[in-house]
């Protein structure tokens, strides 16, 4: 066990480097990683909402996915399910992109803005925490989605697959697909598409063997003061925070925050958004997606709504920008908290249909 | 015996946990993933029982006994 704790640790320093690196080598700045913003960015290159300021396919997004498939491959845990709820895992999925889009980021970011010295980022966190303790009073109560069930290894293939279209269509550029120019917003910023490409490949598969997962750690740590997982957590803000100072991108304060905003409530709630629905999906966005790398289609219907979630919150003004949370956004996540307390409720006390 | 194959991360762990709360001094649980397996075994081993895992197939059953 103890050797458990000590890879998971060393996983997540090597994670924070190469997030830092990431923003080293072109990414927007405390954005080495964003599940949420990137799978935006992705949704935008798509053409499924047209903010010019953010489209781009993410080879991040890619290699986090197939590097986590061929990890599984590799250590005989490729195992396709699914049939636990998945319509339900789409609209939990869609809210929790709202969540992250209103406070700017997904769990990961949240970390590394505060390695940054982003203050707003605390105060989502707070939010974050608040989010997950509500998830687990249902958990706490039978909470459950239903078990899954073995599915064809033609179907968990399908998820992997579409991460190869992603790349070819990055690589050959078709004129329908849509990039933002080099200075025409945060979807401009990136690193070479081979260098995000390894490091979305090395960090899936270390997700995979450590089952890093930002709400997990938390929800743990809650549920049964366990610290696996929340190591992991701790690691890479260390090494984010360290990469940073060294590199002298550590700026302490509230306002002027990259790709950042000051309105402390609904950073608060944003993020409570984001906890309380990934604690009922079962993990972060990045766990959604290196769960779906090894064949759970469950996880990759999170990961349509998720996306979904992406072209609504753009094509809607629901994203918030560097000055605030739009009156749209503020009302989706009023909605978001209330549908996902409805689907708390309808999970956890129902008649039991053994 | 306790049935939580398919369940997703971290419902086992707290099906054990409720389990536990009758002292028994020994569980029987049926698990379909090394993460569940992973999980229990943490829970178990920390609140001072000794988990024997048997692998068929695809599933794992797991005897979680009092030291």
């Amino acid at each position: 066990m103890k050797n458990e704790k000590l890879k998971i640790g060393i996983a997540g320093l090597l994670i924070g480097l190469i997030a830092a690196a990431l923003v080293y080598f072109g990414n927007p700045v405390n954005m080495g990683f964003c599940i949420a913003c990137f799978i935006r960015d992705t949704v935008g290159a798509l053409g499924l909402h047209r903010a010019e300021n953010v489209q781009y396919i993410r080879p991040e997004i890619i290699g986090l996915v197939l590097g986590a498939f061929l990890m599984s491959l590799a250590r005989k845990e490729f195992a396709p399910k699914g049939g636990s709820s998945a319509m339900t895992r789409f609209i939990l999925g869609f809210f929790v992109m709202i969540g992250c889009l209103v406070f700017l980021g997904c769990p990961f970011r949240m970390i590394l803005r505060i390695a940054g010295g982003d203050m707003n980022a605390i105060v989502g966190l707070v939010g974050f925490v608040a989010g997950i303790g509500v998830g687990i009073l249902f958990l706490n109560r039978g909470y459950s989605l239903k078990r899954s069930y073995k599915q064809s290894k033609a179907e968990g293939i399908v998820f992997p697959a579409i991460q190869v279209a992603m790349l070819a269509l990055l690589i050959a550029a078709p004129a329908f697909i849509f990039f933002t120019a080099a200075d025409g917003g945060p979807g401009g910023l990136h690193a070479a598409v081979w260098i995000s490409l390894a490091a979305g490949l090395a960090v899936g598969a270390m997700a995979q063997v450590t089952r890093l997962c930002m709400v997990g750690g938390i929800r743990d740590f809650i549920l049964f003061r366990e610290t696996k997982l929340l190591i992991g957590f701790a690691a890479i803000l260390v090494a984010a925070l360290a990469a940073n100072l060294a590199m002298g991108n550590f700026d302490p304060g509230f306002v002027g925050q990259p790709v950042a905003h000051s309105d402390g409530l609904w950073n608060f709630l944003g993020m409570l958004l984001v906890g309380y629905g990934c604690t009922l999906l079962g993990g972060c966005p990045l766990r959604q997606l290196i769960l779906a790398g090894e064949g759970n289609v469950d996880s990759a219907a999170a990961f349509i709504g998720l996306a979904a979630g992406a072209a609504f919150a753009h094509n809607f003004g629901l994203a918030s920008s560097t000055s605030g949370a739009t009156a749209g956004g503020k009302a989706a996540v009023i909605i978001g908290i209330v549908v996902v307390t409805v689907i708390a409720l309808a999970h956890t006390f129902r008649k039991s249909e053994a | 015996m306790i049935d939580a194959r398919g369940r997703s991360c971290p419902e086992p762990v707290i099906m054990i946990k409720k389990a536990m709360e009758t002292k028994a001094a020994s569980y029987e649980m049926l698990v379909d993933s090394r993460v569940s397996v992973e999980n229990v075994t943490r829970f178990a081993t920390h609140y001072g029982y000794q988990v024997q895992v048997e692998q068929n197939g695809e599933e794992f059953r797991m005897m979680i006994t009092k030291k």
